[in-house]
């Protein structure tokens, strides 16, 4: 039992993660038509905004300590973070410490920006030309963006720590009445699955209650229909990719003190995402959500010492596994609407 | 002559001369020049120009004339990679039977993945194709360990049986020979300050590359090519006539997938040794970027793109910042120094980011790729006349839609 609680709380972390990039590549499809490839640079992006505003708030200028001195008896070089000299000492450490949730603000007008201008530059000129075509210029669009963010912050992964607050872990198992430390689990990855919970719910909800999101569904169910009602349906659709963009960089945000951001932490995402919305059904949100915290689960009990013991390998093919599985039994996925992309 | 016409016989041909006067061609530079790192001519390099030549071009048949785009083909590279190691661990280091074994296993696997994918279209094709890829790839890297060696990959041991060679005598290593000629064994010419280097497994690899190409312009040519262009311009319309598609692409599925373990046979019969990350889903991916850099369903483009790749990969990245401030040394300071800042996150170890650009570029606007570039030079050169004729056959050869 306590075996079966644990792997599903870490399967949650990597579900949401999963969840967010998977949400955000079906609202692009689903509204767009676009198969974007770029969309794990978009969540690698994301999580580089965190370790760009961490850098910032700790630029810092260099001042002589007149009280320390090193073991020669020379005073000592002390560097000063700018943030102390506007907030004090106390307010500026506690900003540094913070980094990664200020990321959140900082990140979403950033990847808004991008989504907008990679929409209006590029993707724009695509919706016309085989789905094949769109793969393939996103693919190249993604090394691109891959190899932009090697030059400028290096090969090597970059520790991005969660505030001090969230560092240690949380004894489940004492909470649920079973023996102390045998549930324990990072405070932080609860701290994911509550915002990717609470993002997952914003996205619904923004298009569920909103005149706005209204728009956008009866856009995506008969978009000529729409347009021939006189609404500017394709700058709807435009700021649809840029809400996409931001979900996936908000993923990226706080998915960094998880796991240290590299450059091609997207493309490992990616491919799995693109497994997840497959196997949800292309152009299901609920299904892309559903999927994405499915596979997290099931890839956490694939890898249990028990599972493994009778099928040893699993826990490498699980996903795999099973989008073959319902590709071939479902061919429109968990949730797939009819007449989406079927040929 | 063999089956060509007059056309193709002349490619096939200029490819048969490039690819054998290939150690003069790449080796423009002396050895002591300063332009020498551009030289292209040594043996291994020229091998992975024919060896990814021959893996492009198999893709090619899949992707250039059906339309389906496959994101897992490295898996069949690889596949034909291992068969390949363990016919020399078993057999004999002579590399025909592990070229024959690679091809046949590579051709196995291919149809049993080829017959699972095809049975979607599109995106959930690309998306079946990467999941198998990436599943052998898991596999080989864990579970198969005593098959696939793992994390370490595979090698030639002494004490490997080796039925028909024989135990090997103490402190000799085994090398990859073909009837005894051994596979790096190669002849220096120098002639004054150039040094042309002939490898024997570079021409055993070329004259696969020629074979393949060969077969590749038969399928081209073939009613059966026909039929994969039919599948991939209107498949509907083929049912209607009352054809079934899918043993078509099957067809063409598990020759590209032979293509591929050829390569793979021919990058062990090289280097003797089979890892798992030739499985990888980076390796997939770049033999589309290279048959569409060239240009899908062009005979020639997936060679091009492959050496163009290859080359890019081996010599491009080799630049480093001292090179630049040698070339650009009689600028003045200031300006040699903006400059290099500005190219160097494009050379080196950035050779990605120009290749990205490249590849972009060749998607957005010439959907052709390399080939389709060169024919549009090509007019512009041509004279007022030639421009003519080609209108008024352009107007004879409208399909009626």
């Amino acid at each position: 039992m306590e075996a079966i609680i644990l792997q599903i709380l870490n399967g949650l972390d990597k579900g949401s993660a999963y969840a967010l990039i998977a949400l955000g590549l079906t609202l692009i499809f689903g509204t767009l038509g676009v198969v974007n490839f770029a969309h794990g640079a978009l969540f690698m992006i994301g999580a580089f905004c965190a370790v760009t505003l961490s850098r910032i708030l700790t630029a810092s200028r260099t001042v002589i300590d007149e009280t320390k001195t090193d073991f020669l008896g020379n005073p000592l070089k002390v560097d000063v973070p700018h943030v102390y000299d506007w907030f004090g000492e106390a307010a500026g450490a506690t900003i540094i410490d913070w980094a990664v949730p200020l990321s959140i603000l900082f990140a979403i007008p950033v990847m808004m920006l991008i989504g907008l201008i990679m929409e209006r530059g590029l993707i724009k000129h695509f919706y016309s030309r085989p789905h094949a075509d769109q793969i393939l210029v996103t693919f190249g669009l993604a090394i691109v963006l891959q190899e932009i963010i090697k030059y400028f912050y290096g090969a090597n992964p970059i520790p991005t720590p969660a505030p001090d607050a969230f560092r240690g872990s949380f004894d489940f198992g004492a909470a649920l009445g079973f023996d102390p430390n045998v549930i324990i689990y990072p405070y932080w990855r609860l701290v994911y699955f509550a915002f990717a919970a609470v993002i997952i719910g914003a996205v619904f909800a923004f298009l569920q209650f909103t005149t706005f999101g209204m728009v956008v569904r009866a856009g995506m169910a008969d978009r000529e229909t729409v347009g021939l009602l006189g609404i500017d349906i394709d700058k709807r659709f435009t700021l649809m990719f840029g809400l996409a963009a931001a979900v996936a960089g908000l993923a990226g945000v706080m998915y960094a003190p998880i796991n240290s951001p590299n450059y091609h932490m997207g493309m490992d995402f990616l491919v799995l995402s693109f497994v997840v919305v497959v196997v949800g059904g292309m152009g299901s949100l609920p299904g892309a959500v559903a999927a994405g915290f499915l596979l997290g689960i099931l890839e956490s009990f694939a890898s249990m010492g028990a599972v493994l013991e009778v099928l040893p390998g699993i826990n490498q093919i699980i996903i795999y596994l099973v989008a073959i599985i319902i590709l071939l039994t479902r061919p429109r996925g968990l949730m797939g609407r009819k007449g989406v992309m079927e040929e | 002559m063999l089956g060509l016409n007059k056309k193709d016989l002349k490619l096939l041909l200029i490819v048969a001369v490039l690819a054998i006067l290939a150690p003069f061609i790449l080796n423009p530079f002396p050895e002591d020049s300063a332009m020498a790192q551009f030289n292209a001519g040594y043996p291994d390099l020229m091998q992975r120009f024919v060896i990814f030549g021959i893996f492009a071009i198999g893709f090619n048949i899949l992707f250039g004339l059906t339309g389906y785009l496959s994101f897992g083909h490295a898996a069949f590279l690889g596949v034909g990679s291992y068969a390949a190691i363990w016919m020399m661990k078993l057999l004999t280091m002579n590399v025909i039977p592990a070229i024959m074994l690679s091809v046949l296993f590579a051709g196995l696997f291919s149809l049993i993945v080829g017959w699972i994918s095809l049975r979607r279209s599109g995106i959930y094709f690309a998306i079946l194709t990467l999941a198998f890829a990436q599943m052998s790839y898991s596999l080989a890297y864990s579970v198969l360990t005593p098959i696939t060696g793992g994390e370490t990959g595979l090698q030639p041991k002494v004490t490997d049986p080796r039925i028909l060679d024989g135990t090997l005598p103490q402190g000799e290593t085994a090398r990859a020979n073909i009837f005894g000629l051994e596979m790096n064994s190669s002849y220096d010419l120098i002639v004054g300050g150039w040094l042309f280097t002939f490898n024997v497994g570079y021409y055993i690899a070329a004259i696969a590359m020629l074979a393949s190409f060969y077969v590749a312009i038969r399928i081209f040519r073939s009613p059966f090519g026909t039929m994969l262009r039919a599948v991939k311009s209107n498949q509907t319309r083929m049912y209607y006539t009352g054809l079934n598609a899918k043993p078509y692409t099957l067809a063409a599925f598990v020759i590209s997938g032979m293509y591929a373990g050829l390569a793979g046979g021919l990058l062990v019969a090289m280097d003797t040794q089979a890892g798992a990350e030739r499985m990888f889903w980076t390796a997939s991916g770049e033999v589309v970027l290279m048959t569409i850099l060239g240009g899908a369903g062009t005979l020639i483009g997936p060679v091009l793109g492959a050496g163009l790749i290859k080359y890019m990969e081996n010599i491009l990245s080799k630049i480093n910042k001292d090179i630049l401030h040698q070339w650009f040394a009689f600028l003045p300071d200031g300006l040699e120094d903006f400059i290099i800042t500005i190219v160097y996150p494009f050379i080196g170890k950035g050779w990605h980011l120009t290749l990205g650009l490249i590849f972009m570029g060749v998607v957005i606007f010439l959907p052709g790729g390399l080939v389709e570039g060169g024919q549009r030079i090509a007019r512009l050169f041509r004279g007022k006349k030639a421009k003519e004729s080609d209108s008024d056959k352009s107007t004879q050869s409208t399909p009626a839609e």
